[in-house]
């Protein structure tokens, strides 16, 4: 094992994304915070959630969740398919780095993204709200899993991709709607039945049970269930991700 | 073990087209090994395939008897590419970029007085925080020298380094890569500047269409070859007036006073030709032989040599 060659790979790509923080850590951040002034102020008398936690409570997790998720996307598909398309990934490629530290090196500096935005947002919403910490573990994992799923999807649609319009459009018609639909703005349970089934297909809606779990204790799946479907989900992308760089796809010709 | 790289029955295709075709060959440790070929003939497809970038359709190649494929990390360690193209990361500096490199390859703090060194003989120390976006290109490919080198490979792969770089800068990487050479280092070279080969490769292999047309010493290439130039000075030269015998060995660097013919050592001789001039009335005022240069060599048996029109 490269140690040393991990450490480089991982430093890189963190560095790559402080270097403009303002763009990777910031402006989601603000993002966001729009969305919290208005979706707060629009629904929180017509949404009903758990008891003892208001709308705005119920809210931020999953704003927390969605921007954990779009970012470390984001961060690795971004930085795989620059390299890609301007070459210099033969830099890596030549270096004695195995696929599993090409893939943790982006995956760590994914999940570095998500938990410093995550972490931003939530100290940026104590102006709004204080939210109850029910288990602070339950928090990290899943904010690292989060992380780290969508991290995975990143390479792979970075390796996937052919030109930026593909990496876009992996973004606004798989990550977002799937982000935006996975119960961000409302419990699935207060929706019609059909679109309730449907909600409980999307991956990224237990990554925000789970999520919201950590900060109340109180969710509509089981946690050990959601934990389940997770780690599953995560271990598919990431053995698919994996055979990807094994084969040399669109990287070794 | 003598043996630097070891390719064999290495062969590529790219859909219909063959890139590379069953080569055989090996690079001896030590040397300094040409591979020339006109473009396309698939020197930069067999660089890659010893770099790992591209994995070939058939065969195998050994660096420093490290299987490519199989002992990948060893194969690396031993292995320095500087590609053709130039590729940098442009947000970085050329610091960052080297110490990156160097950490890629799991060298730390240790390897910082060989980059420093690196930095210092390829002229780029006061380069070394300066974005790579804001280097000329000459100073990119100086860099990429640099990255190819931070942990010290055995086997050192030039891919045309040399391709629109000035004079000054061309000397400095010539005198920068013998002293490599002269270090132990196994030097692999492509440039399609023969003189330079001509100077520098000890060995010279020659790529056409994706098979091995050469593979020999430098001066056994050169003497193997059947032809030699034979200069004429005729002021006001008129081709047209030349007996049609001569017109197939017109060469095609005669001038408007300088005739030259390629002549075949055993079929031309000297005298013949002579003879066949004056009988025509042409005088000549001086005369000089020489040798085959490689780029002869190279064009004759790449089929590139074009007869010189009338
Ligand atoms: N990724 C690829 N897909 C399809 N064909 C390719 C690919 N890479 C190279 N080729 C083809 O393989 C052949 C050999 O190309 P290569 O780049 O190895 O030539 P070269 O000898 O390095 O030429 P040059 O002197 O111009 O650099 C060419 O016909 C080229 O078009
Ligand atoms: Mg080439």
């Amino acid at each position: 094992m490269n140690a040393y060659g991990l450490y480089t790979l991982l430093h890189k790509e963190i560095f790559r994304f402080l270097k403009v923080f303002v763009q990777t850590i910031l402006t989601p951040i603000i993002t966001v915070l729009l969305y919290l002034l208005v979706f707060s102020s629009v629904l929180s008398h017509h949404v009903k959630v758990y008891e003892n936690v208001s709308y705005i409570q119920f809210l931020v997790p999953g704003l927390m969740m969605m921007s954990i998720i779009q970012n470390a996307f984001a961060n690795t598909s971004s930085s795989l398919f620059q390299s890609r398309m301007t070459g210099n990934v033969v830099f890596m490629l030549v270096a004695p780095l195995s696929n599993w530290e090409i893939y943790l090196g982006f995956i760590g500096a994914a999940i570095a993204r998500g938990l410093l935005v995550g972490m931003g947002l939530w100290i940026a919403a104590l102006y709004f709200v204080i939210l109850p910490i029910h288990n602070p573990f339950i928090l990290l994992i899943f904010a690292i899993l989060g992380s780290a799923v969508l991290g995975t999807l990143g390479l792979i649609s970075a390796l996937w991709a052919d030109k930026w319009e593909h990496i876009s459009a992996f973004q606004n018609f798989v990550i977002l709607p799937l982000s935006f639909l996975s119960g961000v703005f409302y419990r699935v349970d207060t929706l019609p039945e059909f679109w309730e089934q449907i909600s409980y297909y999307n991956p990224f809606f237990y990554l925000i049970e789970g999520f919201r779990y950590g900060f109340f204790g109180v969710a509509d799946v089981a946690l050990s269930t959601t934990f389940l479907i997770v780690l599953t989900f995560y271990t598919i992308t990431t053995l698919f991700c994996l055979w990807l760089l094994h084969t040399g796809y669109q990287l070794r010709h | 073990m003598t043996i630097a790289v070891n390719i064999e029955q290495v062969s590529k295709h790219y859909g219909q087209l063959t890139a590379l075709q069953s080569l055989n060959f090996t690079i001896p440790k030590g040397s300094f090994f040409g591979l020339l070929g006109p473009n396309g003939a698939g020197k930069s497809t067999l660089i890659s395939i010893m770099a790992g970038l591209v994995y070939p359709s058939k065969g195998q190649v050994q660096i420093m008897g490290h299987d490519v494929r199989h002992a990948w990390r060893q194969a690396r360690q031993c292995l320095g590419v500087v590609p053709q193209e130039l590729v940098v990361d442009m947000f970085f500096t050329v610091n960052q970029l080297l110490t990156l490199q160097s950490g890629y390859f799991g060298l730390g703090r240790a390897n910082r007085p060989w980059l420093q060194e690196l930095l210092h003989v390829l002229n780029l120390e006061d380069k070394s925080n300066t974005l790579m976006m804001n280097l000329s290109g000459g100073m990119k490919r100086r860099v990429l020298i640099a990255q190819a080198l931070v942990h010290k490979p055995a086997v050192v792969v030039l891919d045309e380094p040399t391709a629109g770089v000035d004079i000054e800068l061309r000397k400095l990487l010539w005198e920068f890569i013998k002293r490599l050479h002269q270090a132990g280092h196994t030097i692999v070279l492509t440039t399609h500047y023969l003189e330079e080969a001509e100077n520098l490769c000890e060995h010279i292999a020659i790529l056409n269409q994706g098979q091995l047309i050469a593979l020999d010493h430098k001066q056994a290439l050169l003497s193997h070859h059947p032809y030699r130039l034979l200069y004429l000075a005729i002021p006001n030269l008129e081709l047209s007036q030349l007996p049609p015998a001569l017109h197939p060995k017109i060469h095609s660097s005669t001038t408007a006073d300088q005739l030259v013919l390629q002549l075949h050592q055993d079929h031309d001789p000297i005298a013949t030709v002579l003879d066949t001039l004056r009988s025509a009335n042409l005088h000549f005022t001086d005369l000089h032989t020489q040798q085959p240069r490689l780029e002869d060599v190279f064009l004759s048996l790449t089929h590139r040599a074009v007869p010189h029109s009338l």
